[in-house]
């Protein structure tokens, strides 16, 4: 995919033999699953590591909650297979794809572990990290392990599982997942409020939220971005009969903030949601991880600079184009407590920005602990998070 | 006592009065206690069976006089165990005799109630109970309910990642975590998550919470607050099997139900319930079902119905659904006096903790009932069905030469069975010293390399609650270089402690 050298194993012992030949010689190596994700981040020379032979399913029993497949499993199929027994991966796994102007459904579900982001239902139901049970891997040092297990509750040992979450290939070479999988909801409402400024929006999903409604996400989209009004969209989920009395409710709470409606196409609009395609898709691409509240301080500091935006996770996520400005973003991140992630941008301004936000030093020597205790000797620094303050 | 822990070193014991005048520096007044009848106080956890006075107890009250005892711990070779309310099941909080106990009992103060972004920002000394009490008038509440929430800190249950009996739907405590101040054995403070969902980076929040105080000391906890669902109501179901039951909770799952809460007690467990709080449960079953559903009314009404219909199909001989509150906490009333009900059976009670998967439950009840025979003991089986977390208490009495090891042992094969079987060595109550010398069964050599790896990099030295969950010693950089074959380590018969 991008004329680098790349090796495909097909057993766990092979891959413990590439990659422990590398830590002896120095190569450098990119995990990869699906590619949807390889405009992540700086670009970089490392020889590709191909995850696709470590596909299909190992384990799965609905009734125990419990899924194990290969890590190079594509997500597609894993969701369809869980979907076939009425069940979800309840963080609504997050395909990057699309972002990149990719299709949909490249993904695996090892990468999606790795990348470590989920969707809209992240709000209500958690991310990657609170599914995955366990793994098997092999660390940087060419050694193959397992940490976790293959049940809904387990406190056995230091949770590794949530350390690979979102690690991004930087500690091991994940070759099979353990995921905990939940019943899907039978029916699914959207009401949407419209005209809310940012202001209103975001008290009307906190007072939402605050109720116990359990509502699995809400979003808001602003005025413009080919849209008359704002949209305030909240997503109940479950039984016909829980769902119809909890709209009753939210209706009720939502009646004094505007005009309240049931969205028709609501699978559009999350459908929109999940692959942020109301932002240019020429422009570069930021997700700031922030406090809900936070939400309108940082629209109040990035608006005046341009830049256009929408939020998920009730105000938590804000997906934010912006031609340049990287300092600006970042610091209003940081002012409202957060941060964050540049997802997507031309080359030369990846090389210049990291794409993960930096943090305190403190936690920076920790993480380089961390990642050294994985991966002595650097196998999978591939300088894909490289910056002047990043040494890789 | 079977269990070994490190040998002391006896040239930081002969310090003693100097490690004493160091913490008294830091710490004022009562802060530092010496006292060998005070000392006393702190000489085990929730698990009593083991027991060692520490070399001495610090109580600090600010981050900053954590941070300057660790400091000075850490130059000075010394050893520290961290210590919340001292409820862990396992030993988790057990003292070393040449360790300083390190006690966090006075970070007592809710620091801040944000009910915007739902969050509560806590000390580590509050109480997991307290946290909900705080709230609740606003309509909110702590989902982790560990069975002593009356007690146990919120500090210790992110060091132990406590559940409860709601954590099927709610998570344990580490889903309901945004962020930690902590504080790591060199004294450096670092904050890892916030008030945002996600992390920037490496996710270090999760690697902590649940590493049983070995990576860091936690000073300050955000938890997240969920509103108060609007009813919940419970069903209580009998039947003449335990495999019925097992059926009925799986089918209940397959049906697209998370029960707020399913629980499970076998014939014995459920007869010293009744008899010790008289709430009418069936005494005619095998197996008792107590499966608590919640949400708005409608939905809770549903539910109940669809539960009861599965439960009948499977061949339930009563089925009691509870008219108002003061039924639903009278069925919860008997399940939650089931230790303390064992407890009257005999003199001791020894409360183990594997998780299974469901769909195997038969088969380890069976089994464990062949090895209650073999070993003589007695066995009353409470579990959280709905996540095959089961708690066999095993019936001994201490005072009877022998039958505290015969205890252990059948535990351990308790444990092993759960293993074998596909599940894990601890559902929520951690390893700890208990389990400790077991870990091999689960994990090799290489495994746990792995994750003592994690250890040195928060912890280089060793220094912080040495001698719980790792059953092998390595020096940090001895793990570095290590080169296995095979799955097998050089050095093999190095010292086990």
């Amino acid at each position: 995919m991008t004329g680098r050298p790349a090796i495909r194993p097909s057993s766990v012992d092979e891959l413990a033999a590439v990659i422990g030949a590398a830590g002896r010689s120095g190569t450098r190596l990119e995990i990869v699953g699906g590619g949807s994700k390889v405009d992540f981040g700086a670009s970089r020379e490392a020889s590709l590591l191909d995850m696709t032979g470590f596909s299909g399913v190992v384990d799965y029993d609905p009734a125990e909650l419990v899924l194990t497949v290969g890590a190079g499993t594509p997500l597609v199929e894993v969701q369809a297979l869980v979907a076939s027994e009425e069940q979800m991966l309840a963080f609504e796994p997050f395909d990057m794809g699309p972002v990149y102007g990719r299709p949909v459904g490249a993904s695996t579900i090892g990468g999606t572990v790795a990348a470590g982001t989920a969707g809209s239902r992240r709000l209500s139901r958690g991310s990657v990290r609170d599914h995955l049970l366990g793994f098997e891997a092999v660390s940087g040092r060419g050694e193959r392990f397992i940490a976790g297990a293959k049940v809904v509750k387990n406190v056995t040992g230091y949770d590794l599982s949530k350390l690979v979450s979102g690690s991004w290939g930087r500690l091991v070479a994940l070759t099979q997942v353990t995921l905990k999988v939940l019943p899907r909801g039978r029916v699914t409402t959207t009401l949407a409020v419209e005209g809310l400024s940012p202001v209103q929006a975001q008290a009307a999903m906190s007072r939402s939220l605050g109720a116990p409604l359990e509502i699995a996400a809400a979003a808001y989209c602003p005025r413009g971005l080919g849209r008359e009004t704002s949209l305030t969209a909240l997503r109940l989920e479950g039984f016909p009969t829980s769902v119809q009395a909890r709209s009753g409710a939210l209706r009720h709470i939502l009646v004094g903030f505007g005009r309240t409606h049931v969205m028709e196409e609501a699978d559009r609009f999350w459908h929109d949601m999940m692959t942020v395609s109301a932002l240019p898709a020429d422009l570069p691409l930021w997700r700031l991880n922030v406090p809900p509240s936070a939400l309108c301080s940082v629209v109040e500091a990035m608006e005046p600079v341009g830049a256009q935006w929408l939020c998920d996770w009730a105000g938590g996520l804000v997906w934010l184009a912006l031609a340049d400005g990287e300092q600006r973003v970042r610091d209003a991140a940081l002012a409202a407590g957060g941060h964050a992630t540049l997802v997507r941008a031309p080359e030369a301004m990846r090389a210049r920005v990291c794409a993960l936000q930096p943090q305190s030093p403190g936690v920076t020597a920790l993480e380089q602990r961390v990642r050294r205790a994985f991966d002595p000797a650097g196998v999978f620094d591939t300088g894909r998070f490289a910056d002047s303050t990043h040494a890789d | 006592m079977s269990l070994v822990m490190p040998t002391p070193d006896f040239s930081v014991i002969a310090r003693r009065s100097e490690i004493v005048a160091a913490l008294r520096t830091i710490v004022s007044g009562e802060g530092v206690i010496d006292s060998p009848a005070e000392l006393r106080v702190y000489e085990s956890d929730g698990l009593t069976a083991y027991r060692q006075p520490p070399m001495v107890v610090v109580l600090p009250e600010t981050t900053a006089q954590v941070s300057a005892i660790l400091r000075w711990c850490h130059a000075e070779g010394v050893k520290v165990v961290p210590r919340g309310s001292g409820t862990s099941l396992s030993g988790g909080a057990l003292p070393l005799a040449d360790a300083v106990l390190l006690g966090l009992g006075k970070f007592k103060r809710i620091l801040e109630i944000d009910y915007s972004d739902r969050l509560v920002i806590a000390q580590p000394g509050v109480t997991n109970l307290a946290i909900t009490r705080a709230v609740e008038g606003n309509g909110f509440y702590y989902a982790p309910d560990p069975s002593s929430q009356i007690a146990c800190s919120i500090g210790g249950n992110v060091a132990e990642n406590s559940g409860g009996v709601h954590c099927l739907k709610y998570g344990l405590t580490t889903n309901n975590i945004l962020g930690v101040e902590l504080v790591m054995m060199d004294g450096e403070i670092v904050r890892l998550g916030g008030r945002q969902l996600d992390p920037a980076g490496l996710d270090l929040l999760g690697v902590v919470v649940g590493s049983e105080g070995l990576l860091g000391v936690v000073t300050e906890v955000t938890l997240r607050i969920l509103p108060t669902p609007e009813t919940a109501r419970a069903v209580l179901i009998g039947f003449a099997s335990v495999e019925e039951a097992g059926k009925c909770v799986a089918d209940v799952i397959a049906g697209g139900i998370i029960p707020a809460g399913m629980e499970m007690m076998d014939r014995p467990a459920i007869h010293a319930a009744e008899a010790f709080v008289n709430v009418g449960y069936p005494l005619d079953v095998e197996a008792l079902l107590i499966v608590e559903l919640d949400g708005p009314e409608a939905e809770c009404d549903f539910l109940i119905g669809e539960v009861e219909r599965i439960a009948l199909a499977d061949g339930a001989v009563s089925c009691r659904i509870s008219r108002d509150e003061s039924e639903r906490l009278a069925f919860w009333a008997g399940r939650k006096a089931a230790f303390p009900a064992v407890g009257r059976l005999s003199p001791d009670y020894y409360c183990m903790d594997g998780t299974i998967p469901r769909r195997r439950l038969p088969e380890v009840l069976q089994r464990m009932n062949a090895l209650s025979l073999q070993y003589g003991l007695g066995v009353a089986n409470v579990f959280h069905a709905g996540d095959g977390n089961l708690h066999p208490l095993i019936l001994y009495d201490a005072n009877v030469p022998g039958e505290l090891d015969r205890a252990e042992a059948f535990g351990s094969d308790i444990l092993r069975l759960c293993v074998e079987v596909g599940g894990v060595l601890t559902g929520e109550h951690g390893v700890g010293v208990e389990k400790r010398d077991l870990m091999p069964v689960m994990y090799s050599e290489i495994d746990l390399a792995h994750q003592q790896r994690v250890k040195c990099a928060f912890d280089p030295k060793l220094l912080l609650n040495p001698g719980k969950v790792f059953p092998t010693l390595h020096r940090c950089a001895e793990l570095g270089r290590v080169h296995v074959h095979h799955g097998r380590l050089p050095h093999a018969d190095l010292p086990r402690f």
